[in-house]
């Protein structure tokens, strides 16, 4: 195939990778909805909630929205790898290939994650978030397939972005989970859980998972910062230079450290964790968002 | 020791006061934020020593507003008093909250796991029952578990301690400690540091001595003397466009380098791929057009013969730049140039440059006489010309190999051709492999903080009141330790060998 029919290819498959994540997005929605439906609480004696109704339904919606998820995963990440074909290189040299690949690596590791961590709950969200990207990336993003600047000709763009793009997939899902956290607090504060959330684990489960997911990727994230700061000093004749970007990825390595040490060492947990973890989180969210499109610097290939 | 609060404040008590607030884990996390939070203005606002003119754009147009970031160092956020104010506080800070507890991390290193407590059941995970074994024996289990396990252990009575896991408290001492290295490595980058850039031409050589430099900066310790002896000369800089879109895909920079007293060697700089003399690397950072041209001034005499450095305006290259000729007679001569790598002509936009390769260059004059104003000792750019003091006397293009005759008999100027040029820039850091070693230190502290969980086994083994073996055990963890419970299991089936307990 020629460069041309495999950049096609690449925007068939990220096109049917969408019609996919929508129906794995309405099957999540259908596993909620079955929840409400079914929503026969038995209220224990000790405050505990738990579902008396039959909810082999939800129960079936939920495993075909993963099953779902997981196809659309496979159409997009080869829709990424057309990409790349297409380019010869990486695909990641400009804002709508970052989309692309950062997208990926969301629901790559949501899956993932998903076989030692109780995430499903997450399904929702993690579809609609990456729909979302998608969409923004196919029609305000776009741009054709070009071969890379000089700047970016190096190791270190598969080394650096490869591990940047990972812990943002996972410092992504820490957010939502941080997120859902300081919801359902509120939520429990005035009393019982609504139907449509018992599925999902208890608060100090939640706190939990976002520590774990966090502490996972935290050394990944260090790694991620450390090799483009050996790309920088290869590349510009410094490691570090306050450029926008680093000065971001800095912010947000802080915030996490913050966060880790406060968890660890001051035991702030629950509700306080979690504001400094989506902090962090949205500290990530615009360095990726605010310094590649509107931001001055050096790291400048959004190509927009 | 009782606790001193800063109710007494004088003196020595008043300063270690100070000291144990500074040094506290809260003081350091504070700090951290904080030194977070400062760095954000920086990277919304233009910075001085990475985009001047963005600044000085900034200053025109928001006036009132400059003159207070200005007072508040915000155009030099990471050099200013108050972000190093906040560094150097959490530096001493980390270091008064690291090295006692290193010291504490290597007694313990050699200390015994804690005696067994009395009671096993407040732990976690506590499990008992009766084995047919003797309480020895057992005890004998539990030690070669241990001893496979790399635990530490301590043999008591009818008991035995084990602990492990003191490589997380390591990792974190290690992770500290190296991002104290960081400091070092920048203390010794501004000490012993030196940057410089110069822009050099096709076929020139660069000789690396402090007057080579368009600009240098060094540290306070380092003597421009002793920069490192070698010499460049650009024997061609090659650079590869898109043909479709004119993006730059590749550039190219042979040298000849010689070292002092070396063989001249040939070399390729790209833009990842610096050369390095020592801890000295020169980049390949930008490139631009070179107008060849031979000016003969009104007597006939050459008055200039060879490239001008013209700048680059925009991404197809149409450059910019001066001509001046001071010593011409009977008038001094200057032409303000514009260079075309390929050239079109536009009634509104006037010529400009399509592509940055030289397609068909075109060289676009004005001719000025008069007053260059070199004399009265006030520095000009080389790029422009001060025209406040001269007359315009004609336009002309130029294509290679052309000349043009200027009006009212004042000389001529040909247009030979062009050359390349390249900036080059020379960064020497010798504080960058202690910043390395410091980050892969940092990876691997962080990887043993994180990932090793330090936890404490007891087991138990004594006769009860009718002589049976009653064995128990107990765990404890102050960290999320999730296989926990499955280590636990693991061990209790070792001490009952083939399900022997009832």
């Amino acid at each position: 195939m020629t460069s041309t029919s495999w950049a096609y290819s690449s925007n068939y498959l990220v096109y049917s990778a969408m019609a996919v994540y929508t129906l794995a997005m309405l099957s999540a929605a259908l596993e909620v909805a079955m929840n409400v439906k079914g929503a026969k609480v038995l209220v224990t004696t000790s405050g505990e909630s738990a579902p008396l109704a039959d909810d082999r339904k939800s129960e079936r919606w939920g495993r075909i929205a993963i099953a779902l998820t997981s196809l659309a995963f496979a159409l997009h990440f080869a829709g990424v790898i057309a990409r790349g074909i297409s380019a010869h290189r990486v695909p990641w040299g400009n804002m709508y290939e970052f989309s692309t690949t950062g997208s990926v690596a969301v629901t790559g590791m949501f899956l993932l994650l998903l076989r030692r961590h109780s995430l499903r709950w997450l399904t929702l969200v993690v579809t609609f978030a990456v729909l979302m990207t998608l969409g923004t990336a196919i029609t305000l993003l776009y741009v054709p397939t070009a071969p890379l600047v000089p700047a970016l000709k190096s190791t270190w763009l598969v080394i650096h972005v490869s591990a940047a793009v990972i812990s943002g997939g996972v410092f992504l899902l820490a957010n939502a989970v941080a997120g859902a956290y300081l919801y359902l607090d509120r939520v429990e504060s005035r009393g019982p859980r609504p139907s449509w959330a018992l599925k999902i684990p208890s608060l100090e489960a939640l706190d939990r998972l976002c520590y774990r997911l966090v502490a996972f990727v935290f050394p990944l994230w260090t790694f991620a910062v450390i090799a483009g700061a050996i790309w920088a000093e290869s590349a510009w004749g410094r490691y570090w230079g306050w450029d926008p970007k680093e000065t971001w990825a800095f912010i947000t390595w802080v915030a996490y450290a913050a966060y880790l040490h406060a968890r660890s060492t001051a035991g702030w947990k629950g509700r306080r964790a979690a504001w400094l973890c989506l902090l962090a989180g949205s500290s990530f969210l615009f360095n990726y968002v605010y310094v590649n499109v509107w931001g001055s610097g050096k790291h400048t290939y959004s190509g927009l | 020791m009782s606790e001193i609060t800063p109710a007494d404040l004088s003196g020595v008590g008043g300063l270690r006061w100070f000291w144990r607030q500074l040094t506290s884990m809260k003081t350091a996390l504070i700090l951290l934020m904080l030194l977070a939070v400062a760095s954000i203005p920086g990277s919304l606002l233009p910075q001085r020593n990475q985009n001047p003119i963005a600044v000085n754009e900034y200053v025109l147009t928001h006036a009132d507003a400059a003159k207070w970031l200005e007072r508040l160092s915000l155009f030099n956020v990471y050099g200013s008093p108050w972000f190093s104010a906040i560094y150097i506080l959490l530096f001493i800070s980390l270091i008064g909250c690291v090295i006692p507890r290193m010291l504490i991390h290597i007694r313990a290193l050699s200390a015994r796991p804690p005696k067994t407590p009395q009671n096993l059941d407040r732990l976690t995970f506590p499990r008992s029952a009766q084995s047919p074994a003797q309480p020895d024996e057992v005890l004998d289990r539990a030690q070669e578990w241990f001893k496979k396990h790399h635990f530490r252990w301590e043999r008591e009575s009818d008991s035995v301690a084990a602990e492990k896991g003191y490589l997380r408290e390591s990792g974190n001492v290690l992770f500290h400690l190296s991002l104290i290295l960081f400091l070092v490595a920048m203390g010794v980058a501004a000490g012993y540091g030196a940057k410089g850039e110069a822009i050099v031409v096709e076929g020139d050589t660069f000789t690396n001595s402090a007057t080579s430099y368009d600009n240098l900066t060094n540290g306070s310790k380092f003597d421009l003397r002793k920069l490192a002896p070698f010499t460049l000369k650009i024997d061609r800089f090659v650079p590869t466009y898109d043909l479709a879109t004119g993006a730059p895909i590749d550039y190219k920079l042979y040298v000849t380098a010689r070292d002092s007293g070396g063989e001249p060697r040939s070399e390729l700089i790209q833009v990842n791929h610096p050369l390095s003399f020592g801890s000295t690397n020169i980049y390949l950072q930008a490139n631009g057009y070179s107008p060849v041209v031979t000016v003969k001034d009104g007597a006939g005499n050459v008055v200039m013969d060879g490239p001008v450095v013209f700048l680059p305006q925009d991404a197809n290259l149409t450059s910019t730049g001066a001509i001046k000729l001071p010593d011409a007679a009977p008038t001094q001569l200057g032409f303000v140039g514009t260079f075309l790598p390929t050239a079109t002509m536009d009634k509104i936009r006037g010529g400009f440059s399509t592509f940055p390769d030289a397609v068909e260059p075109r060289l676009l004059l004005s001719a000025w006489t008069g007053d260059l104003g070199l004399d009265k000792g006030i520095p000009q750019s080389v790029y422009r010309l001060d025209t406040t003091k001269m007359t315009r006397i004609g336009l002309k293009q130029l294509s290679v190999g052309e000349s043009w005759t200027l009006p009212e008999g004042v000389g001529s100027i040909t247009f030979q051709g062009w050359v390349r040029w390249v900036n080059l820039q020379v960064v020497r850091d010798p504080g960058k492999e202690v910043a390395l070693a410091g980050s892969v230190l940092a990876i691997l502290g962080l990887l043993a903080t994180l990932f090793v969980k330090r936890r404490r086994l007891w087991v138990r083994a004594r006769r009860d009141e009718d002589g049976a073996t009653v064995l128990s055990i107990a765990g404890l963890t102050r960290q999320e330790y999730e296989g926990f419970e499955e280590e636990m299991n693991d061990f209790w089936n070792a001490l009952t060998a083939e399900g022997e307990v009832r």
